[in-house]
């Protein structure tokens, strides 16, 4: 793979309390990379800046090896494409709305013609070709929105939130065919999201972004069980993060204490004996048994524990349980898993969870800037 | 009461028998005012699209500077303008001061901060969503432009009207540099004036309907403007 767009030191102060600040970031050929993060991380200010619409205080943005320039960079507009959080449809009818990029572009009316026809009916839009754009439902309006953007074939496409706006069904349905189109002609596409979910639904890799920062970029497995520091935890739904002891290290295994019980994890490189780390378990990571696992098996962790609370959704069961030592965990089994085991309230169960499902991380940056109480 | 009560018949009397006299004033009002219009949506218009869209340095000083033309004394453009075109002025030599060329010149330059003003909101109110995505789908600066001013036709038409009832309106400044010269410099306003010191009160109202009823269609105008504006399917 071969890098497609490429940022350094990008900066950019934005309002009082966060300044866009990314010093690398890479837009690999063929990849779609999600930007995750909360509201305000500075996430749809990134995508203007890569997409050449909004020049930053400093930096460099380069695009297949060449610099583009941010105040005269039409050429580069021309290679990418931007779909918007609300899709902003312009008067007129829903083949003029779709039409316009390749108008821009001065592409002749016959090609115009045929491309326009094959997305409008690629996304369904067919039966709605001559009706006014601005009367569309908000599904109808952001398909209108993508057909314009796909219509023009673009090397890079820029997806900021798009299906923020819809309704539950109507969103999964439009990121599933997102991900089909994207899928099937190997799209590169940076795709911006606030919601773990859809934004791992379609990534290749995911950036986390936290007040205008990096924090973390990785294939999606290494943000879910890897995170760096503890903002970045919260945001990838790693509940149960308790503070540890690093006893000792081997390569990337740790020997940590937490909650009274000794654990063996996988540790980020950074993580040094006897500095205090934080051991990371996400909620399906732990299995609760009734009886005290046998010692040798692979699953090496394991926690005595009583069951607080019992919170079914949907499929799964939330269990909380507190362990002897005072800690309290979040657990994930299915609702069968629960009902096998005849799970109660105030029953005494065993906390189990493999090595590899653990991770034990350092107090990073993120953890300090939210102990002096972040602006969000 | 029974001066306003008099007044009020004669007005209607003069308006309806069609008074040549007040009706020659309403005419050229309407030729000096509708001129200055033109020629203030001519400045006002590409200037106040520039404001947003183009590439201005210190933008947010320029703004505040069209809303403050926005609010300009009109006595203040007219002894500016006076001092300019005053025969030993710097522009003394083109004669122009007591003519309705003069007062052409000094409503132009009240109207067209309001023209630009209005135009500014208008576009400003596509809100830069707007600007970002036709960029992002690879509009030049000018097509984007192109695009944004055809979205804001409404406020291109609302700022030339807001620039006629700028032009209209105004008296000090068409007094100032016009002169009130009967059949020549004598416009509705200038005139309302005259006849209210004169004790002509008829014949003031009957000038100040006119201008009146001027007003009300320029907002009735408005009015069906915007609401074809806000239905979707325009």
């Amino acid at each position: 793979m071969s890098v497609l767009l490429e940022a350094r030191g990008l900066w950019l102060p934005r309002g009082r309390h966060w300044t866009l600040n990314v010093p690398h970031l890479q837009v690999q050929e063929g990849e779609i990379l999600t930007l995750l993060g909360p509201n305000g991380a500075g996430k749809s200010t990134l995508v203007a800046v890569l997409a050449g619409l909004l020049p930053p205080r400093r930096g460099e943005l380069r695009f297949r090896g060449r610099v583009v320039d941010f105040r005269r960079n039409l050429d580069y507009r021309r290679r990418i494409a931007v779909v918007l959080q609300r899709p902003v449809l312009f008067r007129g009818t829903v083949w003029a709305n779709v039409e316009m990029g390749l108008r821009f572009r001065g592409v002749p009316p016959a090609v115009r013609r045929e491309k326009v026809q094959r997305w409008l009916q690629r996304l369904g839009l067919g039966e709605l070709a001559q009706r006014p754009a601005r009367r569309l439902s908000g599904g109808q309006a952001q398909r209108v929105a993508l057909a314009r953007a796909l219509v023009l074939d673009p090397d890079l496409l820029f997806l900021d939130e798009p299906f923020q706006a819809l309704d539950a069904p109507t969103r999964r349905d439009l990121l599933l065919e997102l991900r089909d189109l994207l899928q099937a002609e190997g799209r590169t596409a940076v795709y911006v999201t606030h919601d773990l979910t859809e934004g791992l639904a379609l990534a290749h890799r995911v950036a986390v972004m936290v007040e205008g920062r990096i924090r973390q970029i990785g294939p999606p497995e290494a943000i879910l069980y890897r995170p760096v520091d503890l903002q970045v935890a919260r945001l990838v739904g790693m509940e149960n993060v308790l503070p540890c002891r690093v006893q000792a290290k081997e390569r990337q295994l740790a020997f940590v204490e937490a909650c009274g019980c000794r654990c063996t994890a996988l540790a980020a490189e950074d993580v040094t004996p006897g500095a205090p780390a934080y051991l990371g378990l996400r909620p399906e990571a732990l299995m609760l048994t009734l009886e005290e696992p046998q010692a040798g098996t692979s699953a090496r962790n394991r926690f005595p524990a009583r069951v607080r609370r019992i919170w079914p959704q949907g499929a799964l069961m939330r269990v909380q349980v507190q362990t002897e030592s005072g800690c309290t965990l979040w657990a994930s089994v299915t609702y069968l898993a629960a009902q096998e085991l005849g799970l109660d309230e105030g029953q005494r169960v065993w906390v189990v969870f493999k090595a590899s499902a653990a991770w034990v991380f350092r107090e990073g940056e993120g953890s300090r800037l939210s102990a002096v109480g972040s602006p969000q | 009461m029974e001066t306003l009560w008099r007044g009020l018949v004669e007005a209607l009397y003069l308006l309806l028998s069609l008074d040549p006299t007040v009706w020659r004033i309403a005419l050229r009002t309407l030729a000096i005012s509708g001129s200055a219009t033109v020629l203030s949506a001519l400045l006002g218009i590409p200037l106040g699209i520039w404001l947003v869209l183009g590439r201005v340095p210190a933008r947010r000083f320029w703004l505040t500077l069209t809303h403050t033309g926005m609010a300009l004394p009109p006595v203040v453009v007219g002894l500016m303008v006076a001092l300019l075109l005053w025969r030993t002025g710097p522009l003394g030599f083109l004669e122009w001061i007591y003519t309705p060329t003069a007062m052409v010149i000094a409503q132009t330059i009240l109207a067209t901060p309001m023209v630009a003003g209005v135009m500014v909101s208008g576009l400003q109110a596509l809100g830069q969503e707007a600007r970002w995505q036709l960029l992002g789908l690879g509009a030049s600066g000018f097509q984007a432009a192109w695009v944004l001013v055809q979205q804001a036709r409404g406020a291109l038409l609302a700022a030339v009207m807001a620039g006629f009832g700028t032009a209209v309106s105004e008296v000090g400044a068409s007094l100032m540099v016009g002169g009130n010269l009967k059949g020549y410099t004598r416009v509705l306003t200038t005139a309302v004036v005259l006849e209210t010191r004169r004790g002509n009160f008829a014949r003031a109202l009957a000038l100040g309907f006119i201008l009146l009823g001027l007003a009300f269609w320029v907002n009735a105008m408005l009015t069906v403007l915007q609401q074809r504006e806000a239905d979707p399917d325009s």
